[in-house]
């Protein structure tokens, strides 16, 4: 049986990513309310712009739903945006959202959309080649507890870590073919137990 | 090795802002309302349409002062215009880091030919387009995004379904064309072969659609995502009702949901009166402002 897989469906790049997890094999199911939430392996939060989907996750009532599964166990992937949305701290006084992965994050600290880039970047964990990552108006994590595993860093800068159930890219590896993330997500997914009950 | 203004990180920035609601503001308040509304980005102008089309004479790029105030007060992405052609006023906003230029017909043409080179730039840019033809050559000068034109500020839908219909029409036929007639179609519709054969291939644009130029209720925003846009800008529509910060939430939300009609109708509710629109056939041939483009 395949995984059954989510993507927050709020705002921003929920089609690419549901297409990268069709292709490794998930089942797919788009989640904006509470009860989207039932029967579901994992989830993946896009990227986006944080502080539209973090107001709207509170307005549809999936803020409290969505922070208890993952804080029970439930294996979640979030990129750019869905990395802010995890981290416990925002720096610069901005409230966080979800607050479960215990890092700060900087929001746009690689600068404006002019400095947004691309590049290749090595990553633990992963066989081959390094990563094509591409950053937009990217965040980073600038502080990591040691629960925090840090899989990939550029200039110094954390860019990608797990902690438990919780893997957090400052990229988007939807905008490339690389489907190498997407396939160790699943991995992650199908090497846990757990599975959303009824909201 | 870093690579900057990549095809794929100005396209991709564009992707970021899918079933959001881009605003027009004029000041740093403005801009604060309509990013606690939710606003996925904020378009930064010394006049909303409405009041350009008042002014009259010629509309050029706003004032920087009020650019600069805008990017100061919010955190989400400022997008300003630059006129069509005018390749030193997009130089300008480069040069003053806003996240996105808007190529707009909003704004007096400064070139009665030809349109900036945007493949030039290292910031993306965003264009308007009434049919496939005008799409696919925008794309081709390098634009990483695209919007219907609508007619702007003039608070009526009609343009922008228009703009809309056609170019999703024009994208089944090709994808259905045979591969021996797109050179023709090609020539018939004045966009580049290579865009077109892409267009047939995947069955859709290469870059992200919105829909602009005259939505005016969170009725309009919703109509124009079931016709397939994959987003919405506003421009007169927000700043000139009579309840902003309601009128701001009501139209994010009703993007979202376009097809949640019960929520639909409750964002609909209480709204006061939206901003007062034009009848198109009032317009004369010299106040369209979609005309403008080539």
């Amino acid at each position: 049986m395949s995984q059954r897989i989510g993507v927050l469906n709020v705002q921003g790049a929920v089609s690419e990513h549901a297409t990268h997890l069709r292709r490794v094999g998930a089942e797919v199911h788009l989640v904006r309310r509470p009860e989207d939430l039932t029967g579901l392996a994992g989830i993946v939060l896009p990227g986006g712009e944080s502080t539209t989907i973090g107001k709207l996750l509170k307005k549809y009532g999936l803020f409290e739903p969505l922070r208890d599964r993952i804080a029970e166990g439930m294996p979640v992937f979030g990129t750019c945006a869905g990395m802010i949305l995890l981290a416990e701290r925002i720096l610069g006084g901005d409230d966080p959202h979800l607050a479960v992965m215990d890092v700060t994050v900087d929001r746009n600290s690689f600068g404006r959309q002019r400095e947004s880039f691309e590049a290749n970047v090595a990553m633990a964990d992963m066989e081959g080649d390094s990563f094509p990552a591409v950053f937009i108006r990217a965040p980073h994590i600038v502080d990591a507890k040691p629960s925090v595993r840090v899989l990939a860093e550029i200039d110094g800068k954390i860019v990608a870590a797990r902690q438990g159930q919780m893997l957090a890219t400052a990229f988007h590896p939807e905008l490339t073919d690389d489907l190498r993330l997407h396939r160790y997500f699943s991995e992650m997914v199908g090497t846990s137990s757990y599975v959303s009950a009824m909201s | 090795m870093t690579v900057i203004g990549t095809e794929r990180v100005k396209r991709g920035m564009a992707q970021m802002q899918k079933n959001g609601v881009i605003m027009d503001v004029i000041n740093a308040e403005q801009a604060r309302i309509a990013e606690a509304a939710g606003a996925v980005a904020v378009m930064a102008l010394e006049r909303v349409p409405s009041d350009i089309r008042a002014a009259g004479g010629v509309a050029r790029m706003a004032d920087p002062t009020i650019i600069e105030e805008v990017m100061k007060a919010v955190s989400i992405p400022v997008m300003a215009k630059c006129r069509i052609g005018h390749i030193v006023e997009a130089r300008i906003l480069e040069a003053m880091a806003v996240d996105y230029i808007d190529e707009s017909e909003v704004l007096t043409p400064a070139d009665d030919k030809f349109h900036v080179n945007k493949r030039q730039f290292t910031v993306p840019f965003v264009c308007g387009a009434r049919d496939l033809g005008e799409a696919l050559r925008r794309i081709a000068e390098g634009a990483a995004m695209l919007r219907t034109k609508g007619e702007p500020g003039t608070g009526n839908i009609i343009e922008a379904v228009k703009h809309i219909r056609l170019v999703q029409s024009q994208i089944r036929k090709i994808a259905g064309m045979s591969e021996d007639e797109l050179v023709a179609e090609s020539k018939n519709l004045g966009a580049p072969l290579d865009l077109l054969m892409e267009v047939h291939q995947t069955g859709k644009l290469p870059v992200v659609n919105f829909a602009a130029g005259g939505v005016a209720t969170p009725a309009d925003a919703a109509l124009m995502m079931e016709l397939g846009s994959d987003g919405v800008f506003v421009g007169s529509g927000v700043f000139k009702s009579q309840e902003p910060e309601k009128f701001a939430r009501a139209i994010v939300e009703a993007t979202m949901n376009y097809q949640d009609y019960d929520l639909l109708a409750k964002l609909s509710k209480g709204l006061g009166a939206p901003m007062k629109g034009i009848e198109l056939s009032t317009l004369g041939q010299n106040e369209r402002m979609a005309e403008r483009g080539w």
